[in-house]
């Protein structure tokens, strides 16, 4: 083995550590901006995973999967981000309307 | 030799960023915080182990694609991040020992 196939299982392993992890606060994350953020992460980390792959296997086109995953990743953070925004608002114009109501 | 030697060096290096940035994530304490492990590390890492295919590939298709996923990380990291922090902002996500000025929230329609 080459200094280079024991540094590539070595990044495996410290990258699916970091994937790990954002899972348990995916799992784990109080509130929804937190689970969104554990959702970016793994999606770079997998990013990051699909090059050291291409890297282990010889094979360039896992460079082409990392690059879609990057641009699904940035959709799927912008469309829960605005999830997260949305549902807020709704949320207190219902409280807003309540409120009004028992005032009256 | 010395090209395996610097990718060695560069994935262990990107390996090690994405390790920190899953810690981050997973040890700091509020949203906004966590958000600074996830943008800044994880791209770090990312962008690292990515040069590192850049380089041992060495042709100009395989090159190129790198490059531009390195460069389209760079773009897209920065707002995702402040979409994310402005909707846990305004959905009043609890803060760690953070003080909000007086008038802010207002100022910012939170």
């Amino acid at each position: 083995m080459s200094i280079l196939e024991i540094s590539i299982e070595i990044a495996f392993i410290l990258v699916m550590l970091g994937v790990v992890f954002a899972f348990i606060r995916l799992v784990k994350g109080p509130s929804l901006p937190d689970r969104v953020v554990a959702l970016d992460m793994m999606t770079v980390l997998i990013v990051s995973f699909c090059g050291l792959f291409a890297l282990r296997s010889d094979d360039q086109t896992f460079i082409d999967v990392a690059i879609v995953l990057a641009l699904i990743g940035f959709l799927a953070t912008v469309a829960l981000a605005r999830f997260v925004e949305r549902r807020q608002a709704t949320v207190q114009d219902e409280q807003a309307e309540t409120s009004k109501e028992q005032d009256q | 030799m010395i090209i395996e030697l610097l990718l060695s060096v560069l994935v262990l290096l990107g390996g090690f960023f994405c390790f920190v940035a899953g810690l981050g994530i997973l040890r700091l304490p509020d949203v906004l915080i966590r958000m600074h492990a996830s943008t800044k590390a994880g791209t770090l890492g990312s962008g690292l182990l990515l040069i590192a295919v850049a380089i041992y590939f060495g042709d100009l298709a395989t090159t190129t694609r790198a490059v531009l996923t390195i460069v389209f990380l760079l773009l897209t990291a920065p707002v995702a991040a402040h979409m994310i922090g402005r909707a846990a902002f305004r959905s009043r996500v609890p803060l760690w020992r953070t003080k909000i000025e007086d008038g802010a929230e207002e100022n910012l329609k939170r």
